[in-house]
């Protein structure tokens, strides 16, 4: 059996949210439910659609597989399979199998009796998704804006898209995207390590538990968030890197189409800077 | 042994403090009488110090503070000390490191250079004296010193950054300026000079960590949050005696995805992941203009990138220039117009 030895009495029914019982099973260690069954039919014809694509394209080369959205002349309507047609049915399991798979998140939050901050979390993520893929392609009026998939050609894309602004790090959404990846592993480094510094003490140490852990803190940095508090703010900039991360590209092209290093000129330009008689930067 | 506990609950309790753990003999008095804020009580715990100072303490912060002083009045005297210009320009002040004249000696005139150097030692050795402080208070503390390796890591991708690279370059030039501002632009025209960062596997390995990390952030933080019903932050308890907080975290996992890290191993994957992303980026760094002259021409050669058709039209070259790229074509095995050509970025303020 694939069940942990403390496993059998969580195994209870109830907790879905469609289906009812008619899908509440387990098959090995996965939790099936009505959503479970919508992510494996999005995922595998979705990963069938990217083996196609990769067999009626140039290489098998993993690293220069490449599915492309449209020409930017199709806009919004349909394009051949193959001249973007694909990517769009692609996108489209994509979706379905993220959404599936946060509504089964959900279920087995219920079934638990959790809360619901790991699904509200990964609903961040595919905000970040649909707004590289769905919101800024319409605003912008063609699919083919959106990124392909491939290992490098989307990489290719993001290098491309960043120097169509001239300099991306200019991007003031940016600037607080890179800020909370940074300081979300920063945080992620001194947890992990203060958790395991505490339980794996050196030869001869008892185990240490939460006042070690607040007053190594308090010792070095003045200021320990405590057990609790951690995982809060942890929680909430890992949410934040991706919540920057969409507004950051979504102001891209929509709503700035200057090069980003022109995007300060206002500041530079108040009036106060000159009026003092001392002369700005110029 | 009676130890002090974090109540949490809708109210906020304002009991008595926690006055610290005992020191040893020879150790200073902590710092800063403890006290509760009320704001910082809604996020966590809502005690402020006692903290520890230390020697390693006030020599990181002398050094910090010279540091810091060394860069802010070459700000300041860049725009002949006038201050409304300093405040302004605070986000594109810049100080450079020498010219590549210079080479990698530590006698560089100060205007010219010097300057740089001299900050860079003094902020290298705050940091160095502030990784001490980690590792002495985890061991005073009877802790291991996981932490502080952690720090490791992240000073070894300054250093590469810094310091190893420009010697095994030969030359300070090759090092970032000090600037919010100028280190950005030092980032994307380094990316661009060395033929796109992207094709540099170790930059790739670096973002899936950074990115990992914070995936890692917010199924741990998540779940955590998720549990505290059941009192799942308090992992270290969990750990050594599982409860259903920790049951429940594990099978959620389990159920989600077929596979469970546990309250301890979840804080092994969370410390590699965020060790890796700083050690990984360093050696892409150290392999840049040292091993790989040009990451695309290198991804080109292993297979990662196609050779990019020459798109463009012939562009109105100064005929002496256009022959010496035809010559320089000729001769390599790459075609020169495949190659991405680096962007002019702005480094100035704009006027």
């Amino acid at each position: 059996m694939s069940m942990l030895s403390f496993e059998r009495k969580y195994r209870v029914a109830g907790g879905t949210l469609v289906g009812g019982d008619l899908f509440d099973f387990w098959v090995g260690p996965f939790y099936v439910g009505f959503f479970g069954v919508t992510t494996a039919i999005f995922a595998t014809l979705g990963t069938a659609l990217i083996v196609y694509g990769a067999a009626i394209g140039d290489t098998w080369t993993i690293w220069q597989i490449d599915i492309a959205p449209p020409a930017l002349e199709y806009g919004l309507g349909l394009a051949p399979l193959r001249e973007g047609g694909l990517w769009q049915i692609i996108t489209v399991c994509a979706i379905g199998a993220f959404v599936s798979w946060a509504l089964r998140q959900v279920e087995i939050a219920r079934k638990l009796g959790m809360g619901f901050h790991i699904p509200i979390a990964f609903s961040f993520a595919i905000f970040a998704y649909l707004s590289l893929e769905v919101f800024r392609p319409i605003m912008l009026g063609a699919w083919g804006h959106a990124f392909p998939y491939g290992i490098f050609s989307h990489l290719d894309w993001v290098s491309n898209v960043g120097y169509q602004g001239l300099h991306f790090h200019y991007n003031p959404a940016h600037m607080l995207a890179v800020t909370c990846f940074f300081g979300t592993t920063l945080m992620l480094a001194m947890h992990g390590g203060v958790i395991l510094s505490a339980v794996n003490p050196p030869a001869g140490e008892e185990v240490k538990h939460g006042q070690h852990e607040n007053q190594y803190f308090r010792d070095t940095i003045v200021y320990s968030i405590g057990p609790l508090g951690i995982h809060r703010l942890g929680w909430f900039a890992a949410i934040n890197a991706g919540l920057w991360s969409a507004v950051c590209i979504l102001i891209s092209g929509p709503f700035w189409v200057g090069g980003w290093p022109y995007f300060y000129d206002w500041y530079l330009q108040l009036p106060f800077w000159n009026d003092m008689g001392l002369g700005g930067l110029g | 042994m009676a130890s002090f506990h974090s109540l949490y609950s809708q109210i906020q309790i304002h009991g008595p403090y926690d006055e610290g753990l005992p020191l040893k003999g020879h150790e200073p008095p902590r710092l800063i009488t403890p006290f509760l804020n009320r704001w910082i009580g809604k996020i966590g715990d809502p005690q402020i110090g006692p903290t520890y100072l230390g020697f390693c303490g006030i020599a990181s912060l002398i050094c910090g503070f010279i540091a810091i002083e060394i860069i802010g009045l070459n700000f300041w005297a860049s725009v002949h000390w006038n201050p409304v210009a300093f405040i302004e320009g605070m986000a594109w002040h810049r100080l450079d490191p020498p010219e590549a004249k210079w080479g990698f000696t530590p006698f560089v005139p100060l205007t010219e250079g010097g300057w740089w150097i001299w900050a860079g030692f003094f902020l290298t050795a705050s940091i160095l004296l502030w990784w001490c402080r980690m590792y002495l208070r985890a061991k005073a503390l009877g802790m291991s010193t996981h932490v502080a390796w952690a720090f490791a890591s992240a000073i070894f991708l300054y250093l590469s950054l810094g310091f190893i690279r420009p010697m095994l370059m030969g030359s300070w030039h090759e090092a970032p300026p000090f600037g919010i501002i100028p280190h950005l632009n030092w980032t994307a025209s380094f990316s661009v000079l060395y033929g796109n960062f992207y094709y540099n596997p170790f930059h790739c390995f670096s973002i899936v960590f950074l990115y990992g990390s914070v995936l890692l952030f917010a199924m741990h933080g998540g779940t955590i949050l998720a549990v505290s019903r059941f009192g799942g932050e308090r992992e270290t308890e969990e750990i050594v005696d599982r409860g259903t907080a920790a049951e429940r975290g594990a099978l959620f996992w389990r159920w989600t995805m077929g596979f469970n890290a546990t309250f301890e191993s979840v804080h092994r994957w969370a410390y590699w992941f965020a060790i890796l992303t700083t050690f990984s980026g360093a050696i892409g760094i150290l392999l840049t203009g040292t091993v790989v002259d040009n990451w695309y021409l290198w991804g080109v050669k292993w297979g990662l990138a196609p050779e990019y058709p020459a798109t463009y039209p012939d562009m109105n070259l100064p005929p002496e220039i256009a022959e010496q790229v035809r010559a320089a074509a000729n001769t390599s095995s790459h075609s020169m117009s495949a190659a991405p050509q680096p962007e002019a970025l702005p480094t100035e303020a704009p006027q």
